[in-house]
């Protein structure tokens, strides 16, 4: 189910004394009919000229984000007794998935000021509401799409997660939900020294459902009639199989 | 494929990973109660679907989907023995499509403005609520009148509905009557049909019988007849509209519910008509009552996540 594609990438930038050379990542992850969840695996190598510097070692960060989409945040609120959605924001950048995985605890990995020129931790990364003003509190309204998408585990910081091995090579396998979006996963990787960023790698991730589901899903959406109409013949015939089947069953 | 991967199965067009033996059984759990109570099982399904977290939007679309195949088999042995009206039907047919056009326009508008969720666990509260309460005092009312040793009941005559224009004469029924009372309970029951996904068999059949004065004998075949074109034409117009269908969802709640409703019948028959009945009027008004607290206690998160432009 899940193939693995090596990607050789050769950084031409002789300027930095420690960078990423060799990402060897999974690039694509497949939605099938038994998907429950997956994890991409990020690893690579180190390349540096220099011999390896004194002091604290070399950190790694992987920050995986999905495509980003407008999210439609509804609140609701206490009307008649009951609870019904009344106020909505409309959050205009909000990526479906946003995972990053550390060497070491976020804080010691990434300082405050190099957090806020990558955007890498998740308050950071997912930003810019485009709220309408006459509605209170619209930050809220993007804290819970944080807040919401935390506790279904499509947002996450997972820290000590990424290994790093004699400073040069590092791995990580980053857990992923069964509902997730389809589309192009872009895929940062960061190396750090002393909180300060030395060296920065890019790549993305394809993840599309595949097979069967790939195929329900484009023809629901692209020739809704002949699937509507394919739906009940396949429903009607599945009921009438099934009970011709149980009654032959009851009487043989 | 290991075992887990086995026992799970994402659903295309509901985008969630189900347990596939939780849709099997949920089918099957269904059917044996519409097996024992004779109803389609519509109106207990869509909530059970809500509370295992499919989509509202996904679970009434794909369960007129279900229903319509459910009621296939149904109908044609109504068919082979004629007990349907085919007139009534059609004439009740007419008004269903008018209605179920009907309420997806409404659902759709209520869907861009966030409320459809709201719209069909309301409409869940109320029908089941006034149905399992009238369904509950009224098996109380037999049982207790069973035991003093009553006569039947004696039905009602409504003589409004002979006072109508536009009389026509249904044959099988054995009727002479106005179409406005049928074209009626019709609309009323395609709408049900669009926005709740249930069959409707629930109102239609009191309805044939205290209101039109059908004979008993072609009130099921004839609801069933008109059941399946009016959710059939409801989960076109939903599958068109707004790409809710899902197909393994429905084939996977179906295959459970047929052979559920065989085991189902076989049970009802060793059971008094009153017990079943007050025993499926108990199941009713307990999810209602679930669905109840959910609009009426606060929830643990008031904000909610909608995207744009359909699902």
């Amino acid at each position: 189910m899940v193939r693995l594609l090596v990607i050789l990438l050769f950084l031409a930038l002789p300027a930095r004394a420690e960078e990423v050379v060799l990402g060897l990542s999974q690039s694509e992850v497949a939605i099938t009919a038994n998907f429950d969840g997956s994890h991409i695996l990020v690893f690579g190598a180190v390349k540096r000229e220099v011999p390896i510097p004194d002091g604290p070692p070399l950190q790694v960060v992987v920050a995986v984000s999905g495509p980003s989409k407008p999210v439609l945040v509804r609140r609701k609120e206490r009307r008649f007794g009951i609870w019904v959605n009344t106020d909505s924001v409309l959050v205009d950048s909000a990526p479906s998935f946003y995972a990053v995985a550390t060497s070491g605890p976020f804080d010691e990995v990434l300082t405050d000021v190099e957090d806020l020129r990558h955007r890498v931790s998740i308050e950071r990364a997912i930003r810019s509401v485009g709220a309408a003003m006459h509605i209170r509190g619209a930050q809220n309204f993007a804290d819970a799409v944080v807040r919401i998408r935390e506790r279904s585990g499509l947002y996450k910081i997972v820290e000590d997660s990424v290994a790093v091995d004699q400073q040069t090579l590092f791995r990580t396998a980053i857990d992923m939900p069964a509902n997730l979006t389809e589309g192009e996963y872009s895929t940062r990787i960061f190396l750090t020294r002393e909180g300060r960023v030395v060296s920065v790698y890019e790549t993305t991730i394809d993840v599309r459902k595949v097979g069967l589901e790939r195929w329900l899903y484009n023809m629901s959406r692209e020739q809704p009639l002949i699937y509507g109409l394919m739906s009940l013949a396949i429903a009607i015939a599945a009921g009438w199989g099934a009970s011709a089947a149980f009654r032959m069953l009851r009487q043989g | 494929m290991g075992l887990r991967g086995f026992m799970l199965i994402y659903l295309p067009i509901a985008e969630v990973s189900v347990n596939a033996f939780l849709l099997l059984g949920l089918g099957g759990l269904v059917g044996v109660l519409s097996g024992m109570f004779g109803v389609g099982g519509g109106f207990l399904m869509t909530p059970l679907l809500f509370f295992i977290g499919i989509p509202p939007a996904v679970a009434v679309a794909t369960e007129a989907n279900q229903i319509v195949a459910s009621s296939f088999s149904g109908v044609l042995a109504h068919l082979r023995r004629k007990t349907v009206d085919l007139r009534m039907g059609t004439v009740l047919l007419i008004g269903g499509l008018i209605g179920a056009a009907l309420g997806v326009v409404v659902f759709n508008y209520l869907r861009s403005l966030g409320q459809v969720d709201l719209l069909v666990r309301l409409c869940y509260v109320v029908f089941l609520g006034v149905i399992g309460g009238m369904m509950f005092f009224e098996s109380l009312r037999a049982i207790r009148k069973s035991r003093r040793g009553g006569g039947a009941p004696t039905r009602r005559k409504h003589t409004w509905v002979q006072g109508l224009p536009f009389k026509m004469r249904f044959r099988t029924s054995g009727l002479y009557i106005s179409v406005i009372p049928p074209v009626i309970v019709g609309i009323l029951v395609g709408i049900l049909a669009a926005i709740m996904g249930v069959g409707g068999g629930f109102i239609m059949v009191p309805a044939m019988i205290y209101i039109l004065g059908m004979p008993t004998k072609v009130v099921v075949g004839t609801s069933l007849f008109q059941i399946i074109f009016v959710t059939a034409f409801t989960t076109m117009l939903h599958a068109t509209t707004n790409y809710t269908v899902d197909v393994a969802l429905a084939v996977l709640l179906l295959v459970g519910g047929v052979i559920g409703a065989q085991v189902g019948t076989s049970i009802g028959t060793k059971m008094k008509a009153e017990q079943l009945r007050i025993l499926l009027a108990l199941m009713v008004l307990a999810v209602c009552f679930k669905l109840a607290l959910d609009l009426l206690l606060q929830p643990s998160e008031l904000y909610s996540i909608g995207a744009l432009g359909g699902h």
